[in-house]
């Protein structure tokens, strides 16, 4: 379970996160829907741990731990998993090579032992397989070359191997075409389970129809405004933003 | 105006006092080309910033005293530190040993020379007057070079090794010169490599020593590639951390001829490996590479050099270097196009990854094109390692010097997927792991 309570966040100066508070459950699948502007992408950086955000108050707890505190490796460890916007590319890492240094490296983390090579690309293939993502694939760099639509699958295939506790996905649908949508909303559909849970952050109503939440979340101004179940990103998809964009400049 | 006589420093008086001490011990014909060489760096002595091509090394401070010469080890002495030597070790090689710039026969696989291979120590090449010792300095501008003349005016031991026309030699040949000692020297070596007509070799070349010694080794490679051969070349500089190496790398090349040559260096607290190439022949192909990793108070420069004669040469070079700490990188490179050398493709490129806030790296590109019809260019780049890509990897679960190493890692294997024997690239590879591992 995830617990934020009052984040209050800034970066450079400029406060985003105005004392947001958020529980997602155990096994709960969580939409967050919000105008652009609103906070989503900055929530996702700062439970993942990126640098460049000051948290200025509040606290993320997940299991009653505050991870707050934890560097981005050990959230890592501890099972936060962020799927990200822009997947990057890096030159000269194979992708083996790379999943390879994650897996072992949580593993490590946690105190278990490293897995042998066969075991290790056994569970590659079989990932890769439900994902449609193809040998020629594992073989390059690192997201180097793919397309979009690859380098999501490939954020998910690692969220497959590496078994999170707790998964944000950032605008996952965004650039993918609806074949990609599909095979991606399966695969995350595929890891739904009780000691799992997802915040799914999107701007379009769209992805919720495959990966369907169990509860939606609105977000505006850095805080969340509004709940409700699947029906209100329908609703909101049918009367757009308008009214939660107060106090915001049109 | 009145001339001004440079005061000349320690280093250079006792230079000249040391070649004055062996100047009789040669043949009459190399006695002569030491004496020139010597009289040549006499007159330009060890070259301070004001000279353009050592404005960021200055040699003069860096050789505060001139090292005595090393003497031939004992051979339990050279035996020790054979034993503890790790440059391509694991490779399966013909083996040409070199302790303090001395040939050690005894640990040399002279006896078990491949089909196609002519070696001869240069010693007995210098006694006997070999007729390949015509073949040393093939490209002009080393021989303008105080620290290339410097080497021949010292000039002790070496090898010949002459590859006959359309031997393709499959064994690297492994050149492993390893210093010992505790007090400091200097050492002078030269091999000459001589590829017949569509022959085919491959040179390892390793470099150890000693930390905590101030030894001065200079040695040169000067290679002549005939038509359609290919001379693949990879050098491990892991000298002692105090050391200060020269190295001088020539290589004429014939028509359709191809040369691969990368250069890793770890070691030195002062480096400089100067590659010069000429393509004489049309149409000759080369790709030259370098990596370099620094720490402490290091400086590696390299200094590069084409001059393309001929029509239709190729070169490619990537060079790499990754500083840390208060350590200094350079790169000096030039792609000459003489007139005649119309369909000249040359792209030289010189990449620095700075990991400390004192950490820098001086580049300097240069293109002489006298020809119109050609395609060179160059680039150079210098930057700190990616925040983002840094922040990815450790989101999946990477520690901050695990994400670090494996980035680093990337950034230089990049200059080293070129050399295409496994075994020599999986040990270069095995050097920037361990540099890295050792920086925790």
């Amino acid at each position: 379970m995830i617990e934020i309570k009052n984040l209050v966040v800034a970066i450079e100066d400029k406060q985003i996160l105005n004392g947001l508070n958020l529980t997602v459950n155990d096994g709960e699948v969580a939409a967050i829907m919000g105008p652009n502007g609103s906070g989503k992408s900055t929530l996702s950086y700062v439970i993942a741990g990126k640098e460049d955000y000051e948290v200025l108050d509040g606290e993320i707890l997940l299991d009653g731990v505050n991870i707050l505190e934890m560097s981005p490796d050990e959230r890592a460890a501890s099972g936060v998993f962020l799927a990200f916007q822009y997947p990057l590319e890096i030159p000269g890492v194979g992708t083996m090579t790379f999943l390879k240094a994650t897996l072992n490296a949580q593993r490590r983390a946690r105190g278990e032992g490293e897995l042998s090579t066969p075991d290790f690309i056994r569970r590659v293939n079989g990932a890769a397989e439900k994902l449609e993502i193809n040998k020629d694939m594992l073989k390059r760099a690192l997201n180097v070359g793919f397309s979009g639509g690859e380098k999501k699958r490939m954020e998910i295939l690692q969220m497959a191997l590496l078994e999170p506790k707790f998964c944000v996905l950032d605008e996952t649908d965004s650039g993918l075409d609806i074949d990609a949508l599909r095979i991606v909303s399966e695969g995350v559909n595929a890891l739904r389970a009780q000691g799992r849970s997802f915040l799914v952050i999107t701007h379009y109503q769209r992805l919720l129809d495959y990966i369907v939440p169990d509860v939606v979340h609105v977000m505006s101004q850095g805080q969340i405004v509004k709940s409700g179940d699947k029906d209100l990103a329908k609703a909101l998809e049918a009367s757009g933003y308008a009214e939660y964009r107060t106090g915001e400049a049109a | 105006m009145a001339d001004i006589t440079p005061l000349r420093t320690a280093a250079e008086t006792g230079l000249s006092k040391l070649f004055e001490a062996t100047r009789m011990k040669y043949p009459t014909g190399v006695s002569i080309a030491r004496e020139e060489a010597f009289r040549y760096f006499e007159a330009v002595g060890l070259p301070t910033r004001r000279v353009e091509a050592f404005k960021y090394t200055d040699l003069r401070s860096a050789f505060r005293d001139a090292a005595h010469p090393a003497e031939m080890p004992a051979a339990e002495v050279a035996a020790r530190a054979v034993a503890d030597a790790k440059g391509f070790a694991g490779i399966e090689a013909v083996r040409l040993t070199f302790v303090n710039g001395h040939m050690i026969a005894d640990l040399s696989d002279l006896g078990r020379i491949p089909a196609g291979i002519t070696v001869t120590p240069l010693t007995q090449a210098l006694t006997d007057g070999h007729a390949l010792l015509e073949k040393l300095a093939p490209v002009r501008q080393a021989s303008e070079n105080p620290i290339y003349q410097l080497n021949t005016a010292f000039l002790a031991d070496g090898v010949l090794i002459a590859v006959e026309p359309g031997a393709k030699v499959e064994t690297p040949l492994h050149l492993r010169f390893i210093a010992t000692g505790s007090e400091t020297f200097s050492t002078a070596t030269r091999a000459l490599v001589v590829l017949g007509e569509g022959a085919e070799a491959l040179v390892l070349e390793s470099h150890e020593g000693p930390d905590g010694v101030a030894y001065q080794p200079n040695d040169a490679l000067d290679v002549t590639v005939a038509d359609n051969a290919t001379f693949r070349h990879a050098r491990l500089n892991a000298e002692g951390r105090e050391a200060v190496a020269l190295s001088t790398l020539s290589v004429k090349l014939g028509a359709a001829s191809a040369v691969e040559t990368v250069n890793v260096v770890v070691g030195g607290v002062l480096s400089r490996h100067q590659v010069y190439l000429n393509f004489a022949g049309a149409n000759g192909r080369a790709v030259v590479n370098g990596a370099a990793m620094l720490n402490g108070r290091q400086l590696a420069d390299t200094t590069f050099l084409a001059d393309h004669a001929a029509t239709g040469g190729v070169s490619r070079e990537l060079f790499k270097t990754v500083v840390d700490d208060a350590a200094t990188g350079v790169f000096q490179g030039k792609i000459i196009v003489q007139q005649a050398a119309q369909q000249t493709d040359g792209k030289m490129m010189s990449a620095c990854l700075i990991l400390s806030d004192e950490g820098q790296m001086m580049n300097k590109p240069e293109l002489e094109i006298f020809a119109d019809d050609v395609a060179c260019g160059h680039g150079a780049t210098c930057g700190a390692l990616d925040e983002d890509l840094l922040f990815y990897l450790m989101q999946r679960g990477l520690p901050k010097a695990q994400a670090e190493s494996l980035l680093v890692q990337a950034f230089l294997g990049a200059a080293i997927e070129s050399v295409s024997h496994d075994g020599a690239r999986e040990a270069l590879i095995g050097t920037i792991e361990a540099w890295l591992a050792a920086r925790g």
